[in-house]
């Protein structure tokens, strides 16, 4: 008998290309944690691609995916349905979010991020800390799991680029305020764009308040035997499949890992293209 | 004794042709071909292939049943102690085990062994021949196999053959380890493991795909689940850097991540395939091991127009098999020899342009008997490269080690630790292949798995 049957079962659309699907594969559902992600392979000829867990469900024995359909494989993957089976799934990989009673945590997710940024504060409220979320997406309309976020903070934050909701401007504005009218903040976690999680680490620098970052490199293997999704912390190369994804993100070299998530750009529309051209044939 | 008859050469693609695409390289014996070798055969008393063998292929047996064109019998013969012999027969290092060790090398050239091998079992595949090991139904235990690699294959089919029922956890979306992910096609025709694959599922092997043992589920788990007996093959797969400055510029690569693109995930068929790699006109490959040649010829063949495999010793001291060294040679693949990296140059878009070299010299013989390389001063120079591929070596995977408490391991890599019965030790816990040798090559891999298989059997059945 298969222990993986990555069945689809069920889809749906978060709004703006942003996909939900819950995956039936019970020996995951009982094993993933806070922060791990999963290999996903959509179809035979797809790429491998690490999504992180947003939920999971041990009575069903299934994995929620957020993913947002931007290139190739995304597409690919969101062109499936209920009652299709994923061709491969393999986790939970990475090492989990260290959660433990720090006391006051504020959870910064920006985009597709605020997914995997929802189990670390379910977690983080769970083991007693006091939460503070802080979520932004460039509009209302992109604005994910609003509501779960809610449910498991203590305080809840939005901001948008364009101002359609909460406050307009940029989630690390509002970490620095925060920091900066003296509030005690004992750690914080980030997940979503580069880019953002990039100036989050130069947001809480100076204050010195410990940053952890959930890194997304571009992944080939997922476990250890390839170094594609390596990165450099304070200096040393470390594989953000097996050491990570977390890491300290004042010691991450964000240059380096936004270098090396522009390789295939090139590459990109031309796989995209072809995707998009076979679902309309 | 007479004059001793010439060795027959199998024959291969033209270079020219060969380089244009995937294909296998090595095209095979004729039946008259493969008839003329295992004549020559001298069906000596002292049988030192056998002895040779990681596995104890029984070479004289199976060379008289070609001889007498009896294939199905030829097949059998070879099946009883190499599982996978269409992969050994074209990756196992011959001419350093049986073929060193026949009696006709001391006196001209030796039987071409690997390439009956091969004959007999592409053949057999090929017409279904060979009688079906059937598993037996008394002392039916139950034998988990953690990786699918040369010495999972091995034991899997050891056990299966023994009637038990066996399940193999695999990673990788494929089976085959380092056979699928790192052989390329036109030495190992990946058609080849699928057939050696579907052989063991027809004796009642099951394949189990995404399940990462240590994440999915710990090697307590397996036990828990009644498991009679747990094999680790999980290899040595994670790749050694150079930490050198500009290491991590684009498109530099693990000859792991390389070759995984390229294999696994058939990037030379992008973007009908979705995943990508890039391969600029001026390759550099680091390393001058197997690995080594077959990233090289890889790039080739993905178009690239100038590949150099740059090696800090000399052609004497290259770790690769002088045929595949000879293959890439003859496909265009440039050799730069006493010249080690010092860093890696990058453009202004992270991407790699070149790799700085500082030419070398060797010294003294170091712990591993080859002179050890010095730096000549002033030798340093500069070489353009689009593309590099690290190909230094491997480390064990350490999941299995980290994740299971209790289980010993040696030595500062990490390997597994086990006994003379490749029992480690946590009881009932077998492993063998790389995770256990470091790495070393695939026909010993089968070797050491053979002997845990019989240790496992020996145990489960006491």
């Amino acid at each position: 008998m298969r222990l993986t049957l990555n069945r689809i079962v069920s889809w749906r659309d978060l709004g703006q290309s942003t996909r939900l699907i819950e995956v039936e594969n019970p020996a995951v559902a009982a094993r993933v944690r806070p922060g791990q992600f999963m290999m996903v392979m959509s179809d035979e000829t797809g790429e491998r691609i690490p999504l992180t867990a947003a939920d999971w469900d041990l009575v069903r024995g299934t994995v929620s995916i957020v993913f947002l359909e931007v290139g190739a494989s995304t597409t690919k993957l969101g062109l499936l349905r209920e009652g299709q089976e994923l061709f491969h799934l393999a986790g939970p990989l990475g090492n989990p979010t260290e959660v433990e009673k720090y006391g006051n945590v504020v959870i910064v997710g920006g985009g597709v991020g605020i997914a995997t940024a929802y189990p670390v504060a379910r977690a983080m409220k769970e083991a007693g800390n006091h939460v503070t979320s802080i979520i932004g997406a460039r509009s209302s309309d992109k604005l994910i799991f609003k509501d779960k976020m809610k449910t498991v903070s203590d305080d809840f934050m939005v901001t948008t680029d364009d101002g359609s909701e909460g406050r307009k401007g940029f989630v690390s504005d509002v970490l620095r305020e925060l920091l900066g009218s003296g509030t005690p903040v004992d750690r914080i976690f980030a997940v979503g764009p580069t880019i953002m999680m990039k100036v989050v680490a130069d947001t809480t620098r100076p204050f010195g308040t410990k940053t952890i970052a959930s890194l997304n490199p571009i992944m080939l293997c997922g476990m250890g035997m390839c170094g594609g999704c390596r990165v450099r912390i304070g200096g040393a190369v470390r594989f953000a499949c097996v050491d990570g994804p977390d890491f300290d993100a004042h010691r991450v070299d964000f240059a380096e890992l936004l270098a090396r998530l522009s390789q295939y750009r090139a590459q990109e529309g031309a796989a995209l293209q072809l995707v998009k051209e076979r679902a309309v044939a | 004794m007479g004059k001793v008859q010439p060795r027959v050469r199998m024959a291969k693609r033209d270079p020219e042709d060969r380089v244009r695409d995937f294909n296998e390289v090595a095209v095979g014996l004729t039946d008259e071909e493969a008839a003329y070798e295992a004549s020559r055969c001298l069906m000596c008393p002292k049988q030192p292939c056998i002895a040779a063998c990681p596995v104890g292929a029984l070479v004289p047996l199976f060379m008289r049943a070609v001889k007498d064109k009896d294939l199905g019998k030829a097949y059998d013969i070879v099946r009883e102690k190499n599982r996978i012999p269409a992969i050994s027969g074209r990756v196992c290092p011959q001419e350093t085990l049986c073929e060193e060790a026949c009696t006709l090398a001391k006196v001209g050239s030796p039987v071409a062994i690997g390439a009956v091998e091969r004959y007999i079992a592409d053949y057999a595949l090929k017409s279904g021949l060979g009688k079906e090991i059937r598993p037996g139904e008394e002392g039916r235990k139950r034998v988990a196999v953690v990786g699918s690699g040369p010495a999972g294959l091995t034991v899997a089919a050891e056990m299966a053959a023994k009637g038990h029922e066996v399940k193999v956890f695999e990673a990788l979306h494929k089976p085959g380890g380092v056979v699928v992910y790192g052989i390329p096609e036109f030495r190992l025709p990946k058609k080849i493991v699928e057939q050696e694959v579907d052989a063991l599922r027809r004796q009642g092997v099951e394949f189990e795909h995404g399940v990462i043992i240590g994440r999915t589920m710990k090697v307590k788990d397996l036990f828990d689940d009644g498991y009679d007996s747990v094999f680790v093959g999980t290899g040595a797969g994670s790749p050694k850097f150079m930490g050198l400055p500009g290491e991590d510029s684009n498109y530099i690569y693990s000859s792991n991540e390389f070759l995984t693109r390229i294999n696994l995930l058939k990037a030379y068929a992008f973007p009908t395939y979705g995943t990508p790699v890039k391969v600029g006109r001026k390759v550099v490959v680091i390393g001058a091991g197997n690995t080594a040649m077959d990233s090289a010829r890889t790039a080739l063949r993905m178009g690239a127009e100038e590949v150099c495999v740059v090696y800090r010793r000399t052609r004497a001291e290259m770790p690769a098999r002088g045929e595949e060294v000879l293959n890439a040679e003859e496909e265009g693949v440039q050799f730069l020899m006493l010249s080690s990296p010092l860093r890696f140059l990058g453009d202004e878009r992270g991407g790699v342009r070149g790799v700085e070299l500082q030419g070398m010299e060797l010294g003294e013989p170091d712990e591993s008997g080859r002179r050890r390389p010095k730096p000549v001063a002033g030798s340093e120079s500069l070489k353009a490269a689009e593309t590099v591929v690290i190909a230094i070596g491997n480390k064990v995977n350490p999941l299995i080690q980290m994740t299971t408490p209790g289980l010993e391991t040696a030595g500062e890599e990490g390997l597994i630790k086990v006994n003379e019965a490749y029992e480690s030790s946590i009881k009932g816990l077998y492993a063998a292949g790389d995770v256990v040798l470091g790495e070393a090559t695939v026909i010993q891999a089968m070797g050491t798995g053979q002997k845990a298989a019989i240790s496992m059997q020996h145990r489960m059945t006491a």
